[in-house]
């Protein structure tokens, strides 16, 4: 194994966060400090690097516990502003899922649908302090005889409300492009026909798992910004997949690694958590997530001081080739093509539109950056790693 | 005679004045020259005439002067257009379908701005804007 001319602990750069002395910069900040000074001087130097992310996320929702009601009811369906709610899990709980569309929606009987509410919206109504309509059925049992229950209540009424996203803060993800004749409404937004426009989502450079490909420090337990709040990474996401191609150190053209993340909904805010509707497809929830970086070692600080040139990603057609279900590259493209407005494709110059906002993703870095400097947020040593194919 | 102003401008008909022919005069009367960019005029219904007006200033007063005095309601289309910045997320995916690049992103902070002076009214951004940020007042 290779030897490290830098080697600093957990436990080491938190003593200096708890005494403020931690030396925290963005993973756009690193950038320049490795490249003027080189990874070891960087390391000595920096102790975090923060990351951060600002994306719709699907695979996001939230377990609420509502609390005994009086008679006792065992809820066996629920709604939150005519958003129905997963409801067998136990008596009172129940997990809203982002992707849950309002009943009654004409969905995309008229196409494209607009999908202006869902359970991303109540996620947000819910965090901005809003009064919900709860509405429980039930079919009565001896003990828990009422059938029906109906209440406004706002998340400081609710016993326990835990956000839980299965799969956030995708490792890279697709360049979506339309080779059809027709334009098409998709999770990737609106993509006009023949090649007419290209959007992607991740905020590259600053995207947390590009600037740990290996998940090297980013393991279960790692604590990081969940929605405004304090929250931890507690599992790889679903799909989570690490055989993928790789380029420079090792990051991947395509998508690959993925996060499981918690945290206290009430300890959340509407800034971070903001209900989606996109046209023609349905509901989401952007989610606000920062990680915190340790410089461990050199290796680490030439992780961080990934730059979008560096950063690939694959073309797909989601006119024919996607929705079929036999996606297939069209091409590479790196995220710094991407984040100029225009790239090119066999010749041809094509505009590109982001989903995720590089804006909120920087400012979450920042905000990371500043609770750690004054010793607010302390490092979560990974309590074990995420599988990602490295020795 | 120097054509030097140009401005994007709604103009509302009431049922009684609709079948007037009003950019007939504003061509005529005011040598203005215009491009439709959104017309929703129906015989003995309100109307709606979204016009890129430009001409001379002075002419330009006038004809909004004369509109007017013919009993129009006239605005700035930035009047009608607006972006919720309070709202906005400053995605960009609106960068996707705004069709004239009315809204852009700002490289420097990557912030989403939107420039009333390039957006034609087409609407688009009011539903396709996952977050409903942008607000158009054109009925």
């Amino acid at each position: 194994m290779k030897k490290h001319r830098v080697e600093k602990t957990y436990k080491e750069i938190n003593e200096k966060i708890k005494k403020r002395k931690a030396v925290v910069v963005t993973a756009e900040e690193i950038i320049d400090i490795v490249e003027k000074k080189g990874k070891v001087a960087a390391a000595r130097q920096v102790d975090v690097v923060t990351t951060g992310t600002f994306s719709p996320m699907c695979s996001s929702g939230a377990f609420l516990n509502f609390g005994h009601t009086s008679p006792r009811i065992r809820a066996s369906k629920v709604w939150l502003n005519d958003v129905a709610a997963y409801a067998g899990i136990a008596a009172v709980d129940c997990y809203i899922g982002a992707t849950q569309v309002v009943d009654g929606d004409p969905l995309n009987s008229v196409h494209p649908g607009e999908f202006n509410y869902g359970g991303g919206h109540v996620i947000e109504d819910l965090v901005a302090g809003n009064a919900v309509r709860m509405r429980l059925e039930s079919y009565g049992t001896d003990c828990y005889p009422a059938r029906k229950y109906e209440k406004n209540v706002t998340l400081q009424d609710l016993r326990d409300s835990i956000l839980f996203n299965p799969r956030n803060a995708y490792q890279n993800y697709n360049c979506a492009i339309n080779l059809s004749d027709r334009i098409i409404y998709t999770y990737m937004g609106v993509l006009r026909p023949r090649m007419a426009n290209a959007t992607y989502a991740t905020s590259g450079q600053l995207s947390p798992l590009f600037n740990d490909p290996w998940f090297k420090t980013i393991g279960i337990g790692t604590r990081v910004f969940l929605g405004g709040a304090q929250g931890y990474v507690v599992w790889p996401g679903t799909q989570h997949t690490f055989n993928v191609m790789r380029g420079k150190d090792g990051i991947p053209r395509e998508s690959a690694g993925t996060l499981a993340v918690i945290g206290d909904l009430k300890e959340m805010s509407p800034d971070w958590l903001v209900g989606a509707s996109m046209l023609g497809y349905g509901v989401s929830l952007y989610v606000g997530i920062g990680i915190p970086i340790p410089v461990l070692n050199e290796e680490i600080a030439g992780y961080t001081a990934v730059k979008d040139e560096d950063i690939y990603t694959q073309i797909i057609d989601y006119g024919v080739d996607y929705p079929s279900g036999a996606p297939k590259s069209l091409g590479e493209v790196s995220y710094k093509d991407l984040r100029s407005g225009e790239i090119k494709i066999n010749g041809e110059k094509i505009p590109t539109a982001p989903m995720s906002s590089y804006y909120k993703a920087r400012n979450i870095a920042n905000i990371l950056k500043e609770w750690i400097e004054k010793g607010e947020f302390l490092l979560g040593e990974s309590q074990q790693q995420i599988p990602s194919g490295s020795s | 005679m120097e054509n030097n102003y140009s401005k994007k401008v709604v103009i509302r008909y009431s049922a009684e004045i609709v079948d007037q022919p009003i950019t007939y005069h504003l061509v005529k009367d005011f040598d203005l020259s215009f491009n439709i960019m959104r017309a929703r005029v129906l015989p003995k219904r309100e109307g709606l005439l979204v016009l890129d007006l430009s001409g001379t200033k002075e002419n330009f007063d006038k004809a909004i002067r004369y509109l007017k005095k013919s009993g129009l309601k006239v605005e700035p289309l930035s009047k009608s257009v607006t972006q919720n910045t309070d709202r906005c997320v400053h995605c960009g995916s609106c960068l996707a379908f705004c069709p004239t690049g009315a809204l852009y992103i700002d490289k420097k902070d990557m912030q989403v701005l939107f420039d009333v002076e390039k957006c034609n009214g087409c609407e688009m951004c009011v539903k396709a804007c996952p977050v409903r940020a942008m607000e158009i007042d054109l009925i």
